[in-house]
């Protein structure tokens, strides 16, 4: 059953992520790359990270994209213009892709020691209340760091959102 | 071909981890709106973060999860600074094209 | 599988319930805005009006579905269903009464009760806003692409200040599970006042859930922050060009996004299920009187009738509420029917102003919808989450 659910996620995650790099108009992108997400977020379920998992969707789907999407919208962006990357560019690089993603593969399954199986319960230590007591006690300090950089992010946005009004 | 187990193994989770972020840098090097290429660094992004719960699982402590919440709040306000740069990139220049946007090149 | 089964019957009435919740909420709509207006409403279709519903859903369905030509097909196909999917999911988390046991069964009395549930319904409402973007611009077309400009800009905007006042009672509660949240509601202060959100100590959280509201209307695209939608500058906003049931996909949604705020609203801040004062001063009985009342009513306008068939229909609502009226005697159904009604009267009430309010309020302009989103509730609401804050642990050892 776990499996099963696994195989639908990652084929449901890798489906969207090849259409954010095919589509040709960066609205399709950005909605597949939110399909990308919801899977993603499932999985985070799947391995016990239930807060994470709603943070995923509230942030990333929620937040970010709709960000993304307003952005495509505003810019009425149209479809991409076909380029011809460089000769070495396009023989060259989905081998060296696949390669890489082959290498890394082998080295997990072969050098990893035997990593047990992911099972659904298996770990209860995502819940909001976990999360929320390491958050605020030993990253206490990246937490309050983190905060001070979304301000300083937000400043600066407003700064070159403004630059064009005037 | 082997029956599938009950139980997905821990790996599989990184492989798929490894797929997306190899579809991000393919995204992020052969495509040529901004827009998209934003994208396919948050998709590297997503993939680096699912790593990271699947060690959490392993490793059963949540530094993982408060990790990928750092990464996701940190990409978030980069979301906000990096769109507010391509509406200013635009207004400039009418384009989308990362090609087109290279005066400092020469 | 008695688990599967189970939740497939709670499945099938709630989907029933909500599906019949949202067409005669439209009835109930036009009924009160014509009441409030000094008309008389939908009264040709059954009597006074009741079959409207009905009539609407075979007008909807039996229209052509046009699609202009100038649309992108794919996400314009896709949008009402993404409205209409994510408007409707999150009812799955709401409990509408506690847990019961039925013919020996012991459930609860919703469809799942996630200990992450109030992150589950923001996050949700979140994704509800690719609906109308999305609808606004594969239309194709210069209105819809305002409206669904202005849908996103105004939703990423208040989902601030509401999920703001949303955590304020949060603080309080110190759990994300709906079901919880409404037990820690369950007492009363010197044995009859409500310790519900609003009344809660350590700090009352009238604020929040006054902003909660108000965040709430601009969320569902309701009067008065209807810009995405605001008939006499974009025509019909996002939904311009559509027609037959992906319209009515998109008004569904609406409405449904209005019974989730309602739901929520009330699990939160008004006690959910909880009646406002407690059963040994009488508050079982309120339902049987409510229901009398509206029968002596039915009975009163049926001998002096306004128009020659009240005399046949109104008897015959008279009997049916007598009915519903004994139905809450029966001390068998009070421990599942009691919940139920208080939970009904609290959401059908703030359903109401959502009602009242569009009846009576003009429409913000643009830049003060923003304003007042940033210059006024946001503040306000973070204000009050930093008083709850601070009496929360002042208060906790």
């Amino acid at each position: 059953m776990d499996t099963i659910l696994f195989l639908i996620l990652a084929v449901i995650a890798v489906g969207c992520g090849i259409n954010v790099i095919f589509q040709k108009h960066p609205i399709s992108s950005a909605l597949s790359l939110v399909g990308v997400m919801g899977a993603l977020a499932a999985m985070y379920l799947q391995l016990g990270g239930e807060f994470i998992a709603a943070a995923q969707i509230i942030v990333y789907a929620g937040a970010v994209m709709v960000l993304f999407v307003f952005v495509i919208m505003l810019l009425n962006a149209g479809k991409e213009r076909r380029t011809s990357p460089r000769i070495w560019a396009r023989w060259a690089g989905p081998p060296l892709l696949f390669l890489f993603v082959g290498a890394v593969a082998y080295v997990l399954e072969s050098f990893l020691p035997p990593s047990g199986d992911v099972r659904f319960g298996g770990f209860d230590g995502g819940s909001a209340q976990a999360i929320g007591v390491r958050l605020f006690t030993q990253y206490l300090l990246p937490f309050e760091v983190t905060s001070i950089l979304i301000l300083i992010a937000i400043v600066g946005a407003i700064v070159l959102a403004r630059k064009e009004i005037d | 071909m082997p029956p599938l187990p009950a139980e997905p193994p821990l790996t599989w989770y990184l492989i798929l981890s490894v797929v997306l972020f190899a579809l991000g840098i393919a995204g992020f090097l052969f495509r040529r709106n901004i827009i998209t290429v934003f994208i396919s660094i948050e998709l590297m992004l997503n993939a680096v973060n699912l790593s990271f719960v699947t060690f959490s699982y392993k490793l059963k402590q949540n530094d993982g999860h408060i990790f990928s919440f750092f990464v996701m709040v940190v990409a978030a306000a980069e979301a906000a600074v990096g769109l507010a740069i391509i509406l200013t990139v635009f207004k400039n220049r009418q384009t989308l094209e990362i090609d087109e946007v290279s005066s400092l090149k020469n | 599988m008695n688990y599967l089964i189970l939740s497939l019957i709670k499945t099938a009435i709630v989907v029933v319930i909500l599906m019949h919740t949202l067409a005669y909420l439209q009835w109930i709509e036009r009924k009160v805005i014509a009441h409030v207006q000094l008309r008389v409403g939908p009264r040709r279709v059954g009597p006074h009006g009741l079959l409207q519903p009905l009539a609407d859903v075979i007008k909807l369905i039996t229209k052509e579905g046009m699609i202009p030509s100038h649309v992108n097909l794919v996400f314009y196909l896709l949008a009402p269903f993404i409205a209409v999917t994510f408007a409707l999911i999150t009812i799955s988390v709401i409990p509408f009464g506690p847990v019961i046991n039925v013919a020996g069964v012991r459930t609860g009395m919703e469809l799942t009760d996630l200990n992450i549930g109030v992150l589950f319904v923001l996050a949700i409402s979140g994704l509800g806003v690719y609906g109308v973007a999305l609808a606004g611009w594969s239309s194709n077309n210069k209105y819809s692409l305002m409206g669904g400009l202005r849908s996103s800009a105004q939703m990423i905007s208040y989902e601030l200040p509401m999920a703001l006042a949303i955590a304020a009672p949060l603080l309080i509660f110190n759990t994300l599970s709906f079901r919880e949240i409404v037990v820690k509601q369950g007492f009363y202060y010197f044995g009859f006042w409500p310790n519900w959100g609003i009344f809660h100590s350590p700090f009352p959280q009238i604020v929040a859930f006054v902003v909660f509201m108000i965040a709430g209307f601009a969320e569902t695209n309701r009067v008065p922050f209807d810009l995405p939608e605001a008939e006499n500058e974009l025509v019909a906003g996002f939904h311009t060009e559509y027609s037959s049931m992906k319209f009515a996909a998109f008004f569904m949604a609406e409405y449904a996004n209005m019974v989730t705020v309602s739901c929520v609203a009330t699990l939160l801040f008004l006690g959910g299920w909880q009646p406002p004062w407690p059963a040994q001063y009488g508050s079982i009985y309120v339902p049987t009187i409510v229901f009398l009342a509206s029968a002596a009513l039915c009975f009163y306008h049926a001998i002096n009738p306004a128009r020659p068939f009240d005399r046949i229909t109104l008897p015959v609502f008279g009997v049916l509420f007598l009915i519903i009226a004994g139905v809450f005697l029966i001390p068998a159904a009070q421990p599942i029917l009691l919940p139920l009604f208080w939970f009904g009267a609290k959401t059908g009430a703030i359903l109401f102003v959502f009602i009242w309010v569009r009846a009576t309020l003009p429409r913000f302009r643009y830049d003060q919808l923003m304003r007042f989103a940033w210059l006024f509730l946001f503040p306000l609401a973070l204000l009050n989450l930093f008083v709850t804050s601070l009496a929360v642990a002042l208060t906790t050892k």
